[in-house]
């Protein structure tokens, strides 16, 4: 405890960093996930190739895709932008098939009668098909953001400065308190932007409350 | 009016779902779309709005090409009205009428209050418009689904089995609305169904579509039940046809009076009012027919607890079939026959409306004869 109240603005900048490389590549990863899952479900064949190659992309170690980057990106090893594209391959890769799917639950009646109201395909997606998606896609974002907030501490590894790093300093000094305040850290974190994601699926799905009320 | 002119619509894989379709929906009036699943007529009926485009021939609604308009503006320009009503979840009633008045650009305020105002006219209590649909139960959503329909005002109305997923006695009240409605708007109306009886009820013409999309016979309801043009016409209108059709025969049957007492008549009163017969009509407070008491069994005053209410009362107004129904359904043989204000006019026994649908008949046969 008196190391955490005398360490505040170290682990203060470091949960900032974490924010911001956990944060940031969600929506980033939403924003590309998107278009993908909606060209998953829109033309059939592309369906299994993209899922399949969205979801291989998570199955590689997050060490390696870190080192790997920086080759790839003609970037240095240390630039925190390698993470933030790490992180949104990942978030790519859960959210795809997400996406796919909560597009595909959308009543075939009510896509129907959106068309034969006159909805253009374009406008179909936003205002009926998206929205009628939220609480899937939502379910999908919460999984994301867990999953990235505990693969961002990996980065501490090649020196990306993070709440990750409070491990790397305790094991190298092999002293226990910023490690325990690393993982708190990191759960609190989660916890958080996992409410957070539950508050705004909540926000924007008005009618699924209050079934059947009088 | 809505012309289909030689449309055919084959799929890829060689399957015809509609061959060689040709015929006319007059405007101001239903035409029913009836057949066996896989008859083509919910393709039909798509093809009308372009959800599905025709392999050959041509639509045309009110004369124009519906194969040169813009999918999208074709489509607000009709109304449209499916099973299960298919209202957008996520929005409320008010806002599922407003959507084709909003695709169109209409003023907030007034698709708003157009939105309210046919709430009313089709039936919904108006506390129901912030609610959102899975609120609502499956009757009352569809009177959404046929508002949203109507909500831009379009001459033409599509409707695929709109009331089949609703149980039978909400699906009759949506009928009889329906056509209530219908009266007031004279839309042109394509109606699918694939319930004769519904075809029937609501067509101004019935379509009978044949497995493949082939028209196997187009006619008024009365019409094709008294002259199915094919055995497969015969054989899908059904067995009761002949009695089905009196549906459509009117005619004068001369009404008895009939002895009654009002509710609450002491059993003296009612066995001197009934003057020896078994059964005895009692009416309400209104003079509306209450039900049937036999007067030898009373014990207490007539009460609403133990009437006989077996038999159906008939508008004397109304068709032949209805008075039929009413003679054949009463305890006492007598059908009871009221004006259209539910007060009691007579009785009438079964032998004289058959004595007037024949009478009827022979009109009909010697009047198309000369």
């Amino acid at each position: 405890m008196t190391w955490f109240l005398s360490h505040l603005d170290d682990v203060g900048v470091f949960l900032a960093w974490h924010v911001y490389l956990s944060a940031v590549p969600l929506v980033l990863g939403l924003a590309i996930a998107l278009p993908l899952g909606y060209l998953a479900r829109r033309y059939r064949w592309l369906y299994p190739p993209l899922i399949l190659g969205t979801g291989l992309l998570y199955t590689i170690p997050s060490l390696a895709i870190f080192i790997l980057l920086p080759l790839l990106l003609g970037t240095q090893i240390l630039d925190p932008i390698n993470v933030l594209v790490a992180m949104t391959v990942y978030t790519i890769a859960l959210l795809v098939r997400t996406v796919a799917d909560g597009l595909a639950a959308v009543p075939d009646e009510v896509l129907l009668s959106a068309t034969a109201m006159g909805y253009k395909r374009f406008s179909r997606l936003l205002r009926v098909e998206l929205p009628l998606a939220v609480p899937v896609i939502a379910a999908g974002l919460r999984v994301a953001a867990v999953s990235n907030v505990s693969i961002v501490s990996v980065a501490a590894i090649i020196g990306v400065s993070q709440l990750g790093s409070l491990f790397t300093d305790g094991f190298a000094r092999a002293f226990l308190a910023p490690i325990v305040v690393g993982i708190v850290a990191c759960v609190l974190l989660a916890l958080a932007l996992d409410l957070l994601i539950l508050a705004a699926g909540r926000a924007l799905t008005p009618w699924l409350r209050n079934r059947r009320a009088s | 009016m809505i012309e289909f002119d030689s449309v055919t619509k084959e799929y890829p894989d060689g399957t015809v779902a509609v061959g060689d379709l040709s015929l006319r929906a007059p405007t101001g009036e239903i035409t029913v779309l009836v057949g066996p699943s896989g008859c083509g007529k919910t393709t039909s009926l798509r093809m009308i709005n372009r959800m599905i485009e025709p392999t050959s021939g041509t639509i045309t609604i009110d004369g124009e090409d519906s194969g040169s308009v813009d999918p999208a503006r074709l489509r607000r320009g009709i109304g449209y009205v499916i099973q299960h009503a298919g209202l957008f979840p996520h929005r409320t009633i008010v806002q599922n009428i407003m959507t084709v008045p909003t695709l169109l650009g209409w003023d907030g305020g007034k698709a708003k209050a157009r939105a309210m105002e046919l709430m009313e006219r089709v039936g919904l209590d108006p506390a129901f418009a912030d609610r959102y649909p899975n609120q609502l139960s499956g009757g009352q959503q569809q009177r959404v689904g046929v508002a949203r329909a109507l909500a831009a005002d379009p001459p033409v109305m599509l409707m695929d089995e709109p009331f089949s997923a609703v149980d039978p006695v909400v699906r009759e009240g949506l009928q009889d609305e329906f056509l209530r409605l219908q009266s007031e708007m004279g839309k042109t109306i394509v109606f699918v169904t694939h319930d004769i009886d519904e075809a029937v009820k609501l067509g101004d013409r019935i379509a009978v579509l044949d497995v493949g999309g082939r028209l196997a016979q187009i006619a008024s309801p009365a019409v094709l039940l008294a002259e199915p043009a094919s055995d497969m016409v015969a054989d899908f209108v059904g067995r009761d046809r002949g009695y089905r059709a009196l549906a459509f025969t009117g005619g004068q049957v001369r009404a008895d009076d009939e002895p009654t007492v009002p509710l609450g008549a002491s059993v003296e009163d009612a066995r001197a009012a009934a003057g020896g017969a078994r059964w005895l009509l009692v009416l309400d407070e209104e003079g509306r027919p209450a039900g049937w008491v036999e007067p030898a069994k009373m014990a207490a005053p007539a009460s609403a607890d133990f009437l006989n209410r077996g038999g159906t009362v008939a508008r004397a107004d109304g068709s032949l079939r209805q008075a039929l129904d009413a003679a054949l359904s009463s305890p006492s043989g007598r059908g009871v026959l009221v004006s259209p204000d539910g007060a009691l006019i007579g009785t009438v026994p079964a032998g004289r409306v058959v004595e007037a649908i024949e009478a009827e008949r022979v009109h009909r046969t010697e009047g198309g004869a000369s």
